[in-house]
């Protein structure tokens, strides 16, 4: 099968939508699986008590966070290189909802800081990435806003992607380095290696509930993206005709 | 020999020409010819490497400019819709700048001047001038450095009867150098002995 | 090279002419170190502890704010594309661009900046240091930038997106210079800091005129 095979949009439109309520319906029973273990079956911890529970929201968001922006550096990099037409597409439909997860990381990091450290807001090491991140975010898709013709637009979104993606290591690099200067290493961290088993489990089933939810969204969104696609081209034939 | 074969270009993501053919051999010229919006201008950016082609091929003795697209660029000259002469600067530094860029000699810069007519115009900063010595400013890089080919769009826009003369001899004495011509022009350039390439609205 | 020359020449001789810019990005600099003893008090102090940092960041901010000038001027009146079209690949002529960007403005604000450590009561150790990450660092910020001014060239007034795109990749260069001043300032070692620094700058130089070069030649499509 060649790398274009799905590139035709009909044949990618009919195959995401025979393949979208699945991803749809496992994102549902899976995000209702993790929750009641993590709301109800996890006990709570000996020395946070119920704010732990917040980790199970928290931690999936910040692996998504950073999944959905190589998703998105992946994606950039397949349309430059190859010019496939659906993987612009792909990059762009995939920022908001990396934006939307890094978001719900950095919330949920603030509304567990409260409890733990007293205050909204700590200039921990991991919070400041996934900030730093969430800026990454919105200048591409700013980017995207910015410039009209939409292929050029994609061109210059994917060479942002790219060059984002090589920093990403450096920046993280970077903060991590800023932050053992600046803090003492007997803070507590907000989530060590050590996890329970009993937590270990709800953890993954949320990450992979999160997991279908973006593939069942950017779907959705590429599709909406190819029919808003189509919409321009048939009236720009309206047009000049 | 500069050679078209089977060209489409895209501009956005409309299709702009196809299935179009062209050759220029030394010491010719071709005028391309048709309404506003017939993709003069893109076939131009096209064969100066600025626009990529979405089909067919572009040709230099045969071999595929995509292959070393520095060496083609390095080989044309062209004057599009924009100047680029800079205000702040004497005509002659203007000149002097693309000369030296494009590693030529002091007295060609000189002959550049005499050629389109500047000469006096020398040490004047290129913000005073006219609209047709700004354009006689852009035009005289064309001799400034040698080029085996020459891209113009729509060159004669804002000269007047002297420097479309200018310009006519300076094509005249390009081709007999051997040198190749492409120009779109809606305007009889009075050249002998030219080939014309119509385009058609898609 | 006679070419990459000749334009590093050509936009220097333009910097002269147009003059301005760099005086502008100095006095920016300038002025934005004297806003933060206004905004965070006298204290001879709290200015030698956050000296470091305010004098980067004031520099960054002030190397950001010239970079519109890069490409800007020359696409808007045809230079851009006959400079694509001199024969020299697009990566040099960037690369040529970015240098004379340094001079012109990373090199003033490396000038300027001892002397306004001293209106910040900076320590006398961290001097050399200041100097040394400048050097090191400012050729970095006008490597990055150059991608965000390519970025948005086809942008209309892009100066607002292009701060968005480009100060976050700003950040290691601004972690590396200020933590090696702190160091020098403490009587640490500022070595590994500025080694850091140097290893960015250094990876900086082949990747970003390459990625800025893409960027340029999509703006004239």
């Amino acid at each position: 099968m060649s790398m274009h095979y799905f590139a035709n949009p009909a044949r990618f439109t009919r195959l995401a939508g025979r393949i979208q309520p699945w991803a749809g319906g496992l994102a549902a029973l899976l995000l209702l699986v993790g929750l009641y273990l993590a709301l109800v079956e996890v006990p709570a911890d000996y020395q946070q008590g119920d704010t732990v529970r917040i980790m199970f929201v928290h931690v999936p968001s910040a692996w998504m966070a950073m999944f959905c922006y190589m998703f998105l550096a992946g994606a950039s990099a397949v349309g430059l290189i190859w010019k496939h037409p659906l993987a612009d597409l792909a990059a762009k439909a995939s920022a908001p909802i990396g934006a939307g997860f890094t978001f719900l990381a950095l919330v949920t990091g603030s509304i567990w800081g409260k409890p733990m450290w007293g205050t909204w807001w700590v200039w921990d090491a991991r919070l400041t990435s996934v900030l730093i991140l969430f800026f990454l975010y919105l200048g591409y898709m700013a980017l995207w806003q910015a410039i009209e013709d939409s292929q050029k637009a994609g061109k210059a979104a994917a060479v942002l992607a790219l060059v984002g993606a090589v920093n990403v290591p450096i920046i993280k690099f970077s903060v991590d380095w800023w932050n053992t200067l600046h803090q003492p290493a007997s803070v507590l961290r907000m989530d060590g290696p050590a996890i329970h088993s009993s937590m270990l489990w709800p953890l993954l089933i949320m990450a992979l509930a999160f997991k279908a939810y973006f593939v069942a969204l950017l779907l959705t969104r590429m599709r909406m993206e190819l029919n808003l696609r189509r919409i321009r081209a048939l009236r720009l034939a309206e047009r000049t005709s | 020999m500069f050679q078209g074969r089977d060209i489409a270009c895209d501009r956005g993501e409309r299709r702009i020409f196809s299935n179009l053919d062209f050759r220029i051999m030394q010491g010719q010229a071709l005028v391309l010819r048709g309404p506003n919006g017939c993709g003069k201008t893109t076939l131009l950016r096209t064969a100066a490497t600025l626009l990529k082609v979405a089909r067919g091929k572009l040709t230099w003795d045969g071999t595929d400019i995509s292959e070393d697209p520095e060496e083609h660029r390095a080989r044309l000259h062209f004057v599009g819709h924009l100047d680029a002469v800079k205000g702040a600067l004497s005509v002659r530094e203007n000149i002097a700048i693309w000369a030296k860029v494009r590693g030529s000699t002091e007295d060609r810069i000189e002959a550049a001047m005499a050629a389109f007519e500047i000469l006096h115009l020398m040490d004047t900063p290129a913000q005073y001038l006219s609209a047709g010595q700004h354009r006689r400013t852009a035009l005289a890089r064309l001799v400034a450095s040698p080029a085996a080919l020459w891209l113009l769009d729509e060159p004669t826009v804002s000269l007047d009867a002297d420097g479309t003369a200018c310009l006519q001899r300076a094509i005249a004495a390009h081709r007999a150098d051997g040198g190749m011509v492409m120009a779109a022009t809606h305007i009889e350039l009075g050249l002998d002995d030219v080939e014309f390439l119509q385009l058609k609205p898609q | 090279m006679k070419s990459f020359r000749a334009i590093i020449a050509r936009d220097l001789l333009l910097a002269v002419r147009q003059g301005g810019a760099t005086f502008l990005a100095l006095v920016f600099f300038l002025l934005t170190v004297t806003l933060f003893p206004l905004g965070i008090g006298p204290e001879p102090a709290v200015l030698a502890r956050v000296a470091p940092g305010v004098l980067w960041v004031a520099a960054l901010l002030a190397a950001m704010l010239s970079l519109d000038r890069l490409f800007q001027a020359d696409f808007e009146d045809g230079s851009l594309e006959q400079l694509t079209l001199s024969g020299l690949p697009v990566g040099f002529i960037v690369l040529a661009k970015i240098i004379t960007h340094w001079l012109t403005t990373g090199l003033p604000l490396l000038l300027a900046a001892p002397v306004l450590a001293v209106l910040l009561n900076m320590n006398d150790e961290g001097f050399a240091a200041l100097l040394l990450t400048m050097l090191i660092g400012t050729p970095a910020l006008s490597l990055i930038g150059a991608i965000g001014a390519a970025l948005t060239l086809t942008v209309r007034r892009g100066g607002v997106l292009l701060s968005l795109l480009v100060l976050p990749l700003y950040i290691p260069v601004l972690i590396f210079g200020v933590s090696a001043i702190d160091a020098a300032v403490h009587g640490l070692n500022a070595k590994p800091h500025i080694l850091l620094l140097a290893a960015l700058t250094m990876a900086a130089i082949p990747l970003c005129p390459w990625a800025a070069a893409a960027a340029v030649k999509l703006s004239l499509e």
